[in-house]
C-alpha cells in the first residue's frame, strides 16, 4: 500500500532506516541525515510483521548541498521482541571522508589527559569546531541505539550529549562512553541513554554497550 | 574658609590639608574674578583644571542618553539570540514604546507561578474588529518558537505602513500575538533543564511536575495521545483546562468573540498543521485548509529551500488529543493552523541561534499567506 511520503507511518520508518543508515557508514567525519522521503509503502506480512519500502534523500551533515538518494527496506517484527531489519543501498559515492577522520584520530591520540565534555550542544545550539567530530561521534552512534529500539509507534532523535568521556585504550581504537539524550517524538519524552562506543578509522563505529538510563521524574 | 563663605561660595572637591598640599576648587561663574583675585593676592598659585564644568555635565549626559537608547530600541535589539524572560518582557515594552497607536500590551492573567501572561496587540483602531491569534512558547524548550515570535512581532510592527499585506490586514483586522505562552517553563528551561516541556504545575497525586498544555484543551480531552499519567511529557492534566495558562486564552477568545484565525507555533519537524488531532475522521474545512497550507509551504519552501510536509496532525504527526487548534476550530476558528518549526532532528530543541533569524525570515511568508486568506474570507 502505497502511502503519502508525509505521513507519519512513512517518516517514522525513513528516520529509522537513516538512523540505521547513518550508524553503518558513519564516522567523526561523516554524519548523514534524513533529507526527504521521495515514496513510501507499507505491507502487512501475515505471522511476520510490517514492511516498509521507501526511497529517500539523505544529506551529509558536514556539507548540506551533498545530497544521496537511497532505496531501503524495514521490516518491524511482530510483537516488537526483536529489532527491525533494516537493508539499504545508497546510489552513488558519499563524501569522502578520510582526511576529517585522520585528523580527529590522530588529534585524540595524542591526547595528554583523556578527553572530557559536557552539554553538546549547549543550550543556545553551538557546538565548538573541536566538539563537532565528538558530536558527530554520538550522532553515529545513537544511529545504533534508535535502530535497535524502534517500532512503527516510535522516532528517535539524538536531542543532545549530557556527558561524553574518552577511555583510554592500549590498542588503535578510540573508547568513549557517552550518556545523551534521545528525544522519542511520539510520547515527546527526553530518555537518557548511555553508550560505550568504539572507533577506529577503518574499522568504522561500534556500540559495544548501551542500556538505557532512569527518568529524572521530577526534574 | 575665607573662600567657602559668602561672597566667594567656592565648593572644594579637594579640601585643603596641610601647607604645601593642592587643594581643588569648583567656582562658580559669577565669583570666578573675585576668586582669582584672592589667590593672587594672597600669591596662592593656581591652574586651570576644567574650563566649563557645565559643558563637561552636558556631554556626559548625552553620552548616557545615546547609551540608553542603544539598549532600549527595537531596531538595536538582538534578533540572532536567545534571551532570558525578562529580557523579552523589557523587549515588549520597547516595542509599545516604539509603536504607540498600533502596538500596546495586556495582561490576560497569571501563569502557574505567578508570571504575567502578556500579550501584544496590533490594531490601527475600530471596536472588536476580527482577530488573530499567534502563540509561540507554548512548549517551553522549543526556543526558536519565542525567538520567532519576537522576530515576527517587530516585522508586523515596522512593516506596517510599508508592506501591502500585513497593511491591508491591520487597516481590517487586529493581531493578538502572546509570544511566552508558558513562563513558568521558560524560566524552568533558563534555571533547570533545557529540555523542560510543560507547565509547572504541582501535580496533587505525584512528584512529577507539569501538565502538558497541548494536551489540556477541551477537545477530545483525556483521548488518544494524551497521558494520564503526571510524569508523562504529554500529561494531559486532572481536567480540560486545569492550567491558568491554558484557561487564559480559553476565557480571552471566547470573551472577544471575533478570532477567525488560530496560529500556535511549536518545534520541530518542520510541518504545517490543522485539524484534527483527536480523531482521524477529517476536518469539515479539510479541503480548504489543506490548500491553504500547501501554498504556505510553498512560499516557505521558496525562501531557503526549507522543506515542510503538511496535513492534518493525525495524519502527519500522530494522534493528539486536547490540543490548541483542535479547541480553536471546535468553537467556530475555522483557520486553525499549528506550525513545527526547524530543523528535522539534526539539533532539534537546541537549535543554534545562528538559525533564528532564517527560521522567522522563511516562516513569514507562510503566516501571510494564511492572515491574507483569512482577510480575504471572512464568515
Amino acid at each position: 500500500m502505497e502511502l503519502p511520503p508525509g505521513h507519519y507511518l512513512a517518516t517514522r520508518a525513513a528516520a529509522l532506516a537513516a538512523a540505521c543508515l547513518c550508524y553503518r557508514r558513519g564516522s567523526p567525519g561523516r554524519g548523514l541525515a534524513l533529507r526527504a522521503v521521495r515514496r513510501a509503502s507499507r505491507q502487512d506480512i501475515d505471522g511476520v510483521g510490517q514492511k516498509y519500502h521507501l526511497e529517500l534523500v539523505l544529506e551529509d551533515l558536514l556539507d548540506k548541498d551533498s545530497t544521496v538518494n537511497c532505496t531501503a527496506e524495514v521490516l518491524y517484527h511482530l510483537g516488537n521482541n526483536i529489532p527491525p531489519d533494516v537493508q539499504f543501498t545508497i546510489e552513488g559515492e558519499l563524501k569522502n571522508a578520510e582526511e576529517a577522520d585522520n585528523i580527529f584520530y590522530n588529534r585524540i591520540k595524542s591526547l595528554e589527559k583523556e578527553l572530557v565534555a559536557e552539554n553538546i550542544p549547549d543550550s543556545h545550539g553551538n557546538v565548538s569546531p573541536e566538539m563537532e567530530p565528538v558530536h558527530l561521534l554520538a550522532w553515529v552512534a545513537s544511529g545504533y541505539v534508535i535502530w535497535q529500539n524502534s517500532t512503527e509507534n516510535t522516532k528517535f532523535q539524538l536531542a543532545q550529549i549530557k556527558h561524553v568521556k574518552q577511555v583510554k585504550r592500549s590498542d588503535e581504537y578510540l573508547e568513549f562512553d557517552y550518556t545523551i539524550l534521545l528525544h522519542e517524538m511520539v510520547s515527546q519524552e527526553i530518555i537518557p541513554w548511555q553508550m560505550t562506543v568504539l572507533w577506529h578509522p577503518q574499522h568504522g563505529v561500534q556500540v559495544t554497550q548501551d542500556s538505557r538510563q532512569p527518568e529524572h521524574a521530577s526534574e | 574658609q575665607a573662600l567657602s563663605s559668602p561672597p566667594h561660595q567656592v565648593d572644594f572637591w579637594r579640601h585643603p590639608t596641610s601647607p604645601g598640599q593642592p587643594a581643588d576648587l569648583w567656582v562658580p561663574f559669577p565669583g570666578l574674578q573675585a576668586v582669582k583675585v584672592f589667590l593672587e593676592s594672597n600669591n596662592i598659585s593656581y591652574r586651570i583644571m576644567i574650563e566649563d564644568v557645565q559643558e563637561l555635565l552636558d556631554e556626559e549626559k548625552k553620552t548616557m542618553m545615546k547609551s540608553k537608547r542603544i539598549n532600549r530600541s527595537t531596531s538595536t535589539f538582538d534578533y540572532a539570540s536567545y534571551h532570558t524572560i525578562d529580557e523579552i518582557y523589557d523587549w515588549m515594552d520597547v516595542l509599545v514604546d516604539d509603536h504607540p497607536g498600533l502596538v500596546s500590551k495586556l495582561q490576560i492573567g497569571q501563569s502557574y507561578e505567578n508570571r504575567p501572561l502578556y500579550v501584544l496587540k496590533f490594531s490601527t483602531g475600530g471596536s472588536n474588529r476580527p482577530a488573530i491569534w499567534l502563540d509561540t512558547g507554548i512548549h517551553s524548550r522549543e526556543w526558536i518558537t519565542q525567538a520567532t515570535g519576537i522576530w515576527t512581532a517587530n516585522k508586523i510592527a515596522k512593516e506596517y505602513g510599508q508592506d501591502p499585506s500585513i497593511t491591508a490586514i491591520l487597516d481590517s483586522m487586529d493581531i493578538f500575538f502572546e509570544i511566552i505562552t508558558n513562563p513558568d517553563g521558560f524560566a524552568f528551561t533558563h534555571s533547570s533543564n533545557r529540555l523542560w516541556r510543560k507547565t509547572r504545575s504541582i501535580n496533587a497525586s505525584s512528584n512529577c511536575v507539569g501538565v502538558d498544555p497541548n494536551r489540556n484543551w477541551d477537545a477530545g480531552f483525556g483521548g488518544s495521545g494524551s497521558s494520564s499519567n503526571p510524569c508523562s511529557e504529554t500529561y494531559h492534566g486532572p481536567y480540560a483546562h486545569s492550567e491558568r495558562e491554558v484557561k487564559s486564552i480559553v476565557d480571552f477568545i471566547l470573551s472577544h468573540g471575533n478570532v477567525k484565525s488560530v496560529i500556535s507555533i511549536h518545534s520541530y519537524s518542520q510541518m504545517l498543521l490543522f485539524p484534527y488531532g483527536y480523531k482521524t475522521a477529517p476536518a469539515p474545512d479539510h479541503q480548504e485548509l489543506n490548500e491553504l497550507a500547501k501554498k504556505a509551504v510553498g512560499d516557505l519552501a521558496a525562501v531557503y529551500g526549507t522543506k515542510y510536509t503538511y496535513g492534518s496532525i493525525a495524519d502527519t504527526i500522530y494522534m493528539a488529543a486536547g490540543t490548541t487548534v483542535d479547541w480553536a476550530y471546535d468553537n467556530g476558528v475555522k483557520y486553525s493552523f499549528t506550525f513545527e518549526l526547524r530543523d528535522m532532528g539534526r539539533y532539534g530543541f537546541l537549535l543554534p541561534s545562528s538559525q533564528i533569524i532564517p527560521t522567522a525570515t522563511e516562516t513569514w511568508p507562510a503566516l501571510l499567506d494564511i492572515m491574507v486568506h483569512v482577510l480575504e474570507h471572512p464568515y
